[in-house]
């Protein structure tokens, strides 16, 4: 997790271009998930005292929306394709065995926050199918052996 | 009252202009579906159960629809009732499957709904999700939360906006994901919730409920026993023990609203550390013993040790009656004014300067507070000591009062309030000062008026030259610009201070309430009460002082010093009195070490816990020839005492409190004394026949109320049945001029750091630690530290630190945060490793520890 304090330096940055008003809320909440990858909990707490509102209704607002993540993001984000063609060529065992070897459930992030395993509807290679990303690479034509070429065990043992 | 007339299912209903339908209807006993109505919040109409038909073709939800003169209403027919049942089936697919089990079941507003719309379970199994039960919420000891079985109508939402202020809870993610939670989606206990159990009562289903929920079979009026709020309660009695605590909704103090120490705390009564018996010492122990055998003890060593050589100390719990008998049993069979309360470390100040310029009499009603326009908050942390005074200040701010809090500290108030003043520690009459020339200098109040209202304006106004903002500013860290503020909005008033331990508890107490003191006379010309709230820590902390337990007052703060009083109570009492004044709280521990007074008898008080400078207080005690501690635990000083006598509770005995407006409230014996203890009074009259003195003979409370009425007047006209104020006379109203003394420099090169204590929500005196639920809720003891002090001792987040002081040292974890001002640490919860460290304001330094 993020210390407080690199929260704070950075979220002052941010504030520093706005005045505090309710209607600023969604602007801002975008720009921390920006700089964080997502809303980090202090940050939350620091934004709804900015805007004077409370940290509840905040995370209400936060919450609302799926654009906003909650939880912090890996920096290598598995996204597995579940598409048509992709769920037909076995989309549904290449998700579980990643979830297997990164010991985590879809949407989930690893204690260390180096992977995010996440699904996504379509990225347009069907002709690749099953396929998967990492960040911005593709990889196409996924068996579980590949995946476990792509991954590492962090499960082992477990 | 304005009234309209309406036909609502063919029936002419009158109604009051501008009410709702729903109301109108409920009012004439039609029944309308609801489920997210409740009379404490204006409608939102989230359940749309309540459609009605006006006959234009659409439905609406009666809850948001006004009452009209000839309006034509259908609560039933075959639409309503289609629409109603898609609505309720789609709700209670939503739901848990089943009533069976939940402890709601019988007083839950679906399930009499579902009754009447005759809803087939088995039907609506097609429309239920494939979803597994999301997990209960029990974090809270004293309820559950069950998202389950959430109708989402929201009025824990509004509750905890609108009631309590904490907005703890809010409606998190969207569509069918819906839930109510806390910030982050945590557990209740680890949010910001403050367990006053408003929402609980008012769910209407069974998300949230009371845990282990027992039905009561009877219900006593009593009053709330923790804070000088005095708040109006029910004891639910089932068996001979107290189940459940609701707030009195006709009480003119809290209406109904309770804190989670009134709603829960009751639990110390029933604790297993009760004392049930007396104790003897014997050979250094203390053993179980008769209370013959006690009574006669203490009444035959007392008896050595008449006049100076006795003092008496008395909580600032004790009843009316009990505090007066003690006082009495000092005066007339032990011949001593050594007779004293906690009151000394807490409220003293504000009697002194009440004393001084306004006379004792000068309270304010609460219902004054509500009124107010502008409040100044100064000194307290309300919301945690004082939960529903702060619950009434939050709920000022909403409605749109000025809120204007001071304070060094960022406490939760200050999210609430307009203006946050942060005044350096100590200089607070400098700041009050100031804003007092401001409003002068500007003519924001008739001078002349104020003359006429109040003595000495023109030598007070001379003090107030030494106020220059420029000057204030410097003292205060508190811009000239702010202060300027604050005062025009006080000025604008009706304005009410609300003050508390932060001024009192302090070298300077009586000059900081002399100066709101000041303040209030400024804006108060034109009323009765001078709407200043000083926040008494205890509920019967002015009653226990208007009893007389005071070293230099007698009751009604008749004069000792003054012959013909005594004279008059003398006759009363059929009993010389002693003619000087006694030795006060601070001075008796001196007076016991050096062997001057060395008989104390302790009435539910508890000075190891409560008095700064613990050692000393250990010494007097050791070197005391006799202690006697009444009280209903062994507490810290019960286990130096050479005779414990086990007193009874709040709610075993008759009685009355008089809280913070000196409103007269009567308690009422709920249940029997637990085990063989047995109520104050009953004790000291027992223990006084015994010592040979007749003035003792009551056979009930009510007797020594009697008594008391004959000699302070303004109990006599008050009926603590009808919990009425007592008023004392008014005095003529007096400016008392001030300086600015500077606090001690008490912080030098080896001890950099003031070190502030912080009172916690779940933590008040010694019986909160009884109760198991609060313990669990009250933080581990944690220091604040702001970042600058952090980086200049390298404390990192979370680190264990050492504290010391020059007079001793602890270990606690740092959490650094801002809330706390650069140069002061503040310490919340462990009051207990505190009195090794504390004498007074105290200066320490933090050492990081390493592992």
């Amino acid at each position: 997790m993020l210390s407080g304090f690199v929260v704070a330096d950075e979220l002052a940055k941010i504030l520093a271009s706005y005045r505090g008003n309710r209607s600023e809320l969604l602007s801002i909440l975008r720009e921390v998930q920006d700089t964080f990858n997502y809303l980090p909990e202090e940050a939350m707490r620091q934004v709804a005292k900015f805007i004077g509102i409370p940290e509840s209704q905040l995370y209400s607002v936060a919450s609302f929306y799926s654009h906003f993540r909650l939880t912090p993001l890996g920096r290598k984000r598995i996204s597995v394709c579940r598409g048509t063609a992709c769920h037909i060529r076995g989309a549904p065992q290449v998700i579980e065995e990643a979830g297997r070897l990164l010991g985590v459930k879809e949407s989930e992030t690893t204690p260390d926050l180096e992977y995010t395993l996440e699904t996504v509807a379509c990225i347009g290679c069907c002709a690749l199918a099953p396929c998967l990303r990492v960040n911005e690479e593709v990889h196409g034509e996924v068996t579980l052996k590949k995946v476990r070429e792509l991954l590492p065990d962090l499960n082992n043992g477990a | 009252m304005e009234t309209v007339t309406l036909t609502i299912d063919g029936r002419n209903v009158v109604a009051e202009r501008g009410i709702t339908v729903l109301e109108a209807a409920l009012e004439n006993g039609i029944y309308i579906p609801h489920l997210c109505y409740h009379p404490d919040f204006e409608s939102h109409s989230a359940c749309r159960l309540c459609l009605v038909d006006t006959g234009d073709g659409e439905l609406l939800p009666s809850c948001r629809l006004t009452v009209a003169p000839g309006m034509v209403v259908t609560t039933n027919s075959q639409m309503i009732e289609r629409a109603r049942r898609s609505i309720l089936e789609m709700m209670v697919a939503d739901h848990h499957t089943t009533c069976r089990g939940c402890p709601s079941s019988g007083q839950c507003e679906l399930q009499r709904i579902m009754g009447r719309l005759r809803i087939d379970r088995k039907r609506l199994e097609r429309l239920r999700w494939p979803t597994e039960d999301l997990p209960r919420d029990t974090s809270n000891p004293f309820f559950d939360f069950d998202p389950n079985r959430c109708v989402l109508c929201g009025i824990c939402v509004k509750t905890c906006e609108e009631i309590q202020g904490a907005d703890a809870i809010y409606y998190t993610a969207r569509g069918n994901m819906t839930r109510i939670a806390p910030f982050g989606n945590k557990p209740f206990a680890q949010s910001r919730c403050e367990s006053c159990g408003e929402c609980v009562v008012r769910c209407p289903v069974g998300a949230l409920v009371t845990k282990n929920v027992q039905r009561p079979k009877q219900e006593v009026k009593s009053v709330c026993p923790y804070c000088g709020v005095g708040c109006g309660i029910y004891l639910g009695i089932r068996e001979g023990v107290i189940v459940d605590v609701r707030g009195d909704t006709a009480s003119p103090v809290n209406g109904g609203h309770l804190c989670v120490r009134g709603r829960y705390g009751w639990r110390f009564v029933h604790s297993p550390e009760r004392l049930t018996t007396p104790l003897v010492k014997k050979s250094g122990e203390l053993v179980p013993a008769s209370w013959d055998e006690a009574l006669s003890l203490v009444a035959e060593r007392l008896a050595g040790y008449r006049g100076d050589r006795f003092a008496m100390v008395t909580s600032i719990k004790l009843t009316n009656e009990e505090a007066y008998l003690a006082q009495k049993f000092a005066r007339t069979v032990m011949d001593s004014n050594n007779i004293d309360s906690d009151a000394r470390l807490s409220d003293a100040p504000t009697l002194a300067a009440l004393q001084r310029t306004v006379g004792m009499g000068a309270t304010s009603p609460l219902s004054e507070l509500a009124q107010a326009a502008t409040i100044l908050a100064i000194g307290t942390n309300a919301t945690e000591t004082h939960p529903v005074v702060g619950a009434r200040l939050r709920q000022a701010a909403r409605r749109g009062a000025s809120l204007i809090v001071a304070n060094p500290r960022e406490i939760d108030l200050c999210r609430h309030a307009r203006m946050w003043l942060r005044p350096h520690l100590g200089t607070d009459v400098a700041l009050i000062m100031g804003i007092c020339r401001v409003i002068l200098e500007e003519g924001l109040v008739d001078a002349s008026l104020v003359d006429e209202k109040a003595a000495g304006l023109t030598a007070w106004r001379e003090s107030l030259r030494d106020f220059s903002l420029g000057r204030v500013e410097r003292i205060t860290g508190v811009p000239q610009e702010e202060i300027a503020e604050a005062a025009r909005l006080l000025a604008s008033g009706p304005t009410a201070i609300v003050y508390g331990a932060g001024i009192t508890q302090h070298t300077h107490g009586t000059d900081n309430v002399l100066a709101l003191i000041n303040l209030a006379l400024l804006l108060n010309t034109g009323n009765d009460s001078l709407r200043l709230y000083p926040l008494q820590a205890h509920n019967n902390a002015l009653g226990v002082c208007d009893m007389g337990c005071l070293p230099d007052y007698l009751p009604g703060y008749a004069a000792v010093a003054d012959a013909s009083v005594r004279e008059r109570l003398a006759a009363v009492w059929k009993a010389d009195l002693p003619a000087s004044p006694g030795r006060t709280l601070t001075e008796m521990w001196s007076a016991l070490a050096s062997g001057t007074v060395k008989a104390l008898y302790l009435v539910g008080a508890d000075p190891l816990s409560t008095m700064p400078g613990h050692e000393a207080v250990r010494q007097a005690l050791a070197s005391a020839a006799f202690v006697v501690v009444q009280d209903m635990f062994l507490t810290e000083t019960a286990r130096h005492a050479d005779v414990v006598l086990p007193a009874a509770s709040f709610a075993e005995q008759e009685g009355t409190f008089t809280n913070m407006e000196r409103r007269l409230q009567r308690v009422r014996r709920a249940i029997s004394p637990v085990g063989d203890s047995r109520p104050g009074w009953q004790i000291i009259t027992e223990l006084a026949g015994r010592m040979g003195s007749k003035g003792f003979a009551f056979g009930s409370a009510a007797e020594i109320m009697a008594e008391v009425a004959a000699l302070v007047p303004p109990y006599e006209k008050a009926s603590p049945e009808e919990s009425t104020l007592c008023s004392f006379p008014a005095a003529d109203r007096r400016f008392a001029p001030l300086a600015y003394e500077p606090v001690e420099k008490i912080a030098d090169i080896d001890y950099p750091l003031l070190l502030v204590t912080e009172s916690c929500l779940y933590h008040h005196g010694n019986w909160s630690a009884r109760v198991a639920g609060l313990k669990v809720l009250a933080d581990e003891p944690f220091l604040q530290v702001n970042p600058k002090d952090a980086a200049d001792y390298g404390v990192t987040n979370g680190q264990m630190v050492q504290v010391a002081s020059k007079q001793g040292e602890m270990v606690t974890k740092a959490i650094v945060s801002d809330v706390t001002p650069p140069g002061v640490v503040t310490l919340k919860g462990g009051a207990q490793d505190l009195q090794a460290l504390q004498a007074g304001l105290t200066a320490v330094r933090i050492v990081p520890q390493t592992e």
